[in-house]
């Protein structure tokens, strides 16, 4: 099965190694992908605090266009790594189906451009893809480096499971927890995996914002990780970039490293780190010593 | 005003909006709000409500009530982050972050919010930047968020900025789809319609003194 | 049941009776035109309008007429049969007429109580009227028949419901079978430590009661067994009850301990179901101290000589009774009762399906069944509440409502929970001296005392939070939280976000239906309500009675309710089991079908599709047989029937049709 590639507007800039990372992972998996082209922004959080109609109608034009470049009676599944990309379109597509006349609008704007949205599109994470349609089977048998006493915090956020649990448990997520396993790493478990990382509060309140994100990666810490993996641009983020900000503002210092789980899958996968944007992470990521070879990060 | 003259106002009838929980229920599944049994369940998930000036909960009791200038003038709204915890959890399944959602929508449509408050305002510019391309750029939206709200922050965040551009993590072209009519006509065909039925009184309303 | 052989003779004569009801009636439909059109309706012969039929005046009008030779058949005109049927039935039965040469046309609920325009409702009431009166004249006289009650009264389910109806019934003279599925009687009463709001020691209260049962010359005890299969009808019901072997003797059983102490299994393995799986118990076992009967039982899935055949079975040379005999097998015992009582109880919420309370997660966090074992002093750990690490808490979260009052698992309130949380309250209070903190949504104590007790409970300096709990964990944001389990909630009084660290949790769980509850229903062939509680015949006024005659109900099984409740409920039932015992028989509606035997061909199709198990094939004749006394004339056989053999009495082909005509005519 090919899948559709949605990027989302973080991809490209702040989450530029979660694109990087995927890609490569997703092409030694042999996984065929393909960008949607010229897809528009899904509208996020901030575009539902100003129309929600004009939102949904965001998510139906990019479901639109994977339907037609999937091609009539083909199966359209995007794959979102961005998590609010994921719900936003995941909203859009459970809403359209369960309120005919929200549909009914809907199709009607879009019409007025030529498009057509049949309900065929289905939006799927890059987790749910991996675990559910992969296996872990291909997975592990593509570890060439295992990432062998490294302590992985797994941190999901909150719209990948919440409202909607798709392809997932939704209060005791383990779709990353597995991969991990399976890469040889050190699951860490805490309870915290799901706990708001502060969202855009970080950049607008960020007294509010950041703390929210300081209480996950002092826990994090406090349960002994090497590293936190996360599967949202966002949340990398807030986790990450804000750190020397945070260690003087509370306190206790935090330096954890906070990876996408498509690096630390690349890594065991022994793939080249400049594919994995892992020069790109402002807290290095250590692979684990004791497998030897040149995996630590600069 | 001194604290013991604002505070416990006996709060006439007169005073409340007697159709505002009815246009906040009438958002796709919104009747839910009337099964509310203030369990406050939502309020003790909600990792944001002890900033908040009113709580999740307490939010639901004044939209049921008709305090509908309190609500919208509240910061709860425009803290709330989307993280659906409420949501799911609610024993009655009422929709909480929708209902946030509706409630920021209608307060920007009416004018009441906190001037210069950077949440608004960012909603305010990420939507500008698709509707115009489409796409959201963003080291440009955050820019103007800043030099709209506060621009002596955006000098305290160049650090964090030439990091960022330093592990190339900083687009700095503005992003743009290519059919952008094709999109605008989309928008514009949505242009009157909006998901919250209005009811009696559409006045403007006046901001509540803090 | 045979077909009818009486009919009357010569032409019908029908009588038509229009009634008022005060305004009910005359307000909307036009009764002086409904009376000078039923007058030109074939076959009637007298046409009155009364203001209210039912009353004495009313009837007697329609008895002086039958009297009189003016009448021998009457349709009235008025509210539902489920008023009045009866009434006037009776009427025409008293005046010498038979009861069923009689049709109600219900001019009130179907037609003056929901129609707004006058003409159209007085055209409604026109045609009801002619369809009754074409259907009367093809109506025959009918007889009720009656079957004789058995006077014995099977019981199901053992807890305080079962246990103080099985007492009333036997006390009354009646042989009682007591049938309960686990090796003793008692049920989740024999677990509690005290009961609110007097705080009484539950077993003190209870065993008395057991004891009672098991000495009672009246009460057959059948204990460790399980009805297997239910037949016949109200007043006549065979009822399979299937044995399961303990694999030790109950009549030579003194339940002296010594088969358990001898058990190979030195230490004891296996959850101890009683004990809620707190401590563990051996495969040979008596529940516990004060269990009745007094007997072991071994449990054939742990024990090793039953599974494996090479244990050197110590218990049975301990047995100085010899007792033991593992070659026991299930007995299938037959019985025949006339009234049944189900009494099967409840189950409690399985905490795990909340999983942001963390239960079966972090230690220390119980449910409210699991800490009554704790507080009791015949208890696991001699009525001390203590931490996994053996220290007395220093500070108890109770958290009401879990499982209850949420979309998510049960919608319902359960109850009883409000009143035990705060029972337990004083209870571990008593015990530890800790800091308590009640989490609740709204505080229900409704009944005699109950209110009283909360406000005992204020006052012993327990803390009450109303806020319903957002989340339980260990992780910790303040130094006092270390190593705590920190309650996350709303304090809505206050209007404040609050973390309590704790070191136990009470997970106050709801009630729920048995698991089993809807194959134990098909069993009595009752039904069962939306939530899955066994449905009663009405909630208000026959809360104790099934839709199925001689099936009763008493206590939790019904729905949540407290001990009081349960007991009233089982004294109900059982008085209205008596009532339909001591009337002696029972009288059957004569709307049964029957079969035509020249004409049934022998198919059977009928035979599966009889919801009342009603219909037998006759292997000698080749033809179906319907028992008159289990048909309840639902008419489902007669629809289904190819050859048209099988008809029902009052409701015989040709009587739709003609009804049918009556409306379809006048329209």
């Amino acid at each position: 099965m090919s899948y559709i590639y949605f990027p989302g507007c973080s991809l490209q800039s702040t989450g530029k190694p979660y694109e990087e990372s995927m890609q490569a992972v997703f092409a030694a998996l042999n996984i065929p992908i393909k960008e949607l082209d010229d897809w528009n922004c899904c509208g996020a959080t901030a575009y539902m605090s100003i129309s929600e109609l004009k939102s949904f109608a965001l998510s139906a034009r990019n479901m639109a266009l994977a339907e037609r470049q999937a091609g009539a009676g083909n199966s359209a599944d995007m794959v979102v790594p961005c998590a609010a990309c994921y719900l936003g379109l995941n909203k859009a597509h459970h809403y359209l189906a369960e309120n005919p006349d929200l549909n009914a609008k809907i199709k009607g704007a879009l019409g007025v451009a030529g498009l057509n949205y049949s309900g065929r599109a289905r939006i799927r994470h890059p987790l749910d893809v991996l675990v559910n349609d992969i296996g872990m089977k291909a997975v592990t048998e593509r570890v060439k480096q295992p990432l062998k006493g490294m302590k992985v915090a797994c941190y999901y956020g909150c719209q990948l499971v919440r409202p909607y649990a798709d392809f997932d448990d939704q209060h005791e997520p383990t779709t990353m927890d597995v991969i991990m396993k399976a890469l040889g790493a050190e699951v860490v478990d805490w309870p915290l995996k799901t706990r708001c990382c502060g969202g855009s509060l970080t950049g607008t309140v960020p007294d509010v914002g950041q703390r929210l994100s300081y209480i996950l990666l002092r826990e994090a810490k406090k349960r002994g990780c090497d590293v936190i993996a996360t599967a949202c641009p966002l949340c990398q983020f807030n986790l990450e970039c804000y750190q020397s900000e945070m260690s003087r503002k509370y306190e206790a210092p935090v330096n954890v490293p906070v990876a996408y789980f498509t690096q630390l899958m690349g890594m065991a996968f022994g793939l080249d780190h400049k594919k994995l944007g892992l020069k790109r992470l402002f807290v290095p990521v250590h692979a684990p010593a004791a497998v030897g070879g040149s995996h630590v990060a600069a | 005003m001194n604290r013991w003259e604002g505070w416990h106002k006996v709060r006439y009838e007169s005073e409340l909006a007697p159709h505002f929980a009815a246009e906040i229920a009438s958002i796709p599944g919104g009747d839910h709000l009337y099964s509310c049994i203030q369990c406050g369940t939502c309020s003790g998930m909600c990792p944001l409500s002890h900033h908040m000036d009113f709580t999740p909960r307490q939010i639901i009791a004044m939209i049921r009530a008709g305090f509908k200038a309190d609500v919208l003038s509240s910061y709860t709204t425009w803290l709330c982050a989307s993280c659906y915890s409420c949501t799911v959890e609610c024993p009655k399944e009422i929709k909480l972050t929708d209902i946030m959602y509706a409630a920021k929508r209608l307060a920007i449509r009416e004018g009441v919010y906190p001037k210069r408050f950077p949440i608004a305002v960012l909603a305010d510019e990420f939507f500008k930047s698709v509707e115009r391309n489409g796409r959201s750029s963003e080291t440009w939206l955050l820019t103007r968020l800043y030099l709209r709200t506060n621009p002596f922050k955006m000098l305290k965040q160049a650090g964090l900025g030439m990091r960022l551009w330093l592990h190339g993590r900083l687009g700095l072209k503005p992003e743009s789809i290519e059919r952008k009519s094709e999109l605008r006509s989309i928008l514009k065909a949505l242009e009157k319609e909006h998901m919250i039925k209005r009811k009696g009184n559409t006045a403007p309303l006046k901001e509540v003194a803090s | 049941m045979s077909q009818p052989n009486m009919k009357s003779n010569g032409t019908p004569k029908v009588g038509v009776y229009v009634c008022h009801c005060g305004i009910n009636i005359a307000h909307t439909v036009d009764v002086a035109e409904t009376v000078k059109f039923a007058a030109k309706l074939p076959y009637v012969t007298v046409v009155r309008d009364y203001k209210f039929m039912c009353s004495d005046p009313g009837q007697e009008l329609i008895q002086q007429d039958f009297r009189d030779g003016k009448v021998d058949r009457v349709v009235v005109a008025s509210c539902s049969p489920l008023m009045h049927e009866a009434t006037f039935r009776r009427a025409l039965a008293e005046a010498g007429g038979n009861a069923f040469m009689f049709q109600m046309a219900n001019i009130r609920e179907h037609v003056s109580w929901v129609t707004l325009d006058k003409v159209a409702a007085t055209d409604k009431a026109k045609a009801l009227i002619a369809a009754a009166v074409a259907r009367v004249v093809l109506h025959q006289p009918l007889q009720k028949t009656s079957v004789p009650v058995n006077p014995d009264v099977l019981i199901v389910g053992g807890g305080i419901s079962g246990i103080h109806a099985a007492l009333t019934a036997a006390n009354a003279g009646k042989k009682v079978y007591l049938v309960e599925r686990d090796p003793t009687i008692g049920g989740h009463m024999a677990k509690f430590d005290k009961t609110f709001p007097t705080l009484d020691c539950s077993a003190c209260i209870l065993t008395p009661k057991m004891s009672a049962v098991r000495s009672h010359p009246n009460i057959t005890l059948w204990t460790y067994s399980e009805v297997a299969g239910v037949e016949g009808y109200v007043g006549n019901f065979k009822v399979k009850v299937r044995r399961k072997p303990r694999y030790v003797d109950e009549e030579l059983c003194v339940g002296c301990y010594e088969c358990i102490e001898a058990c190979v299994y030195k230490k004891p393995r296996f959850p101890d179901e009683f004990n809620v799986g707190l401590s563990m118990r051996r495969p040979i076992y008596i529940p516990f101290p004060q269990a009745t009967p007094l007997v072991a039982v071994i449990d054939p899935e742990t024990c090793a000589q039953i599974k494996t055949g090479k244990c050197k079975h110590p218990c049975v040379e301990a047995c100085l009774r010899n007792a033991i005999n593992f070659d026991q097998k299930e007995v299938i015992e037959e019985i025949d009762v006339g009234a049944i009582i189900l009494a099967t109880g409840f189950k409690t919420f399985d905490a795990s399906r909340v999983s942001r309370y963390g239960y079966g997660k972090y230690p220390n966090i119980y449910s409210s069944l699991e800490i009554e074992r704790m507080t009791n002093a015949a208890g696991p750990t001699g009525g001390e509440v203590r931490l996994t690490n053996g220290e007395k808490p220093k500070a108890v979260g109770i958290v009401h409502c879990v499982g209850s009052r949420d979309n998510h698992t049960n919608q319902w309130c359960s109850r009883v929970c409000c009143m035990y949380s705060l029972k337990l309250a004083h209870l571990i209070k008593e015990r530890t001296e800790a800091e308590i903190y009640n989490f609740y949504i709204d505080m229900r104590t409704p009944g005699k005392g109950y209110e009283e007790f909360y406000e005992r409970l204020l006052k012993e300096n327990v803390h009450f939070i109303r806020g319903r709990v957002a989340e339980i964990s260990d992780w910790a944001m303040t130094p006092e939280e270390e190593g705590k389990l920190v309650i996350r909630a709303e304090d809505t009084l206050v209007g404040v976000v609050r973390r309590i660290p704790v070191d136990m949790v009470v997970l106050s769980v709801g009630l729920e239906p048995q698991a089993d509850a809807d194959d134990v229903r098909r069993l009595f062939n009752i039904s069962c309500g939306k939530e899955g509680w066994f449905l009663e015949r009405h909630p208000k006024l026959a809360p104790v009675s099934t839709f199925t005659d001689g099936v009763f109900l008493a206590g939790a099984c019904q729905g949540p309710k407290d001990i009081p409740d349960c007991v009233a409920q089982a004294g109900a039932a059982t008085a209205e089991a008596l009532a339909l015992i001591d009337a002696g028989k029972v009288e059957l509606e004569p709307n049964t079908a029957y079969v035509l035997e020249e004409v049934c061909s022998g198919c059977q199709t009928c035979i599966g599709l009889c919801p009342y198990s009603a219909i037998t094939f006759d292997k000698e004749k080749k033809v179906a047989v319907v028992n008159g006394a289990l048909c309840k004339g639902c008419g489902t056989c007669v629809a289904s029937c190819p050859s048209g053999s099988l008809q029902q009495n009052l409701f015989t082909d040709a009587q739709i049709l003609h009804e049918i005509k009556g409306v379809v005519n006048y329209v």
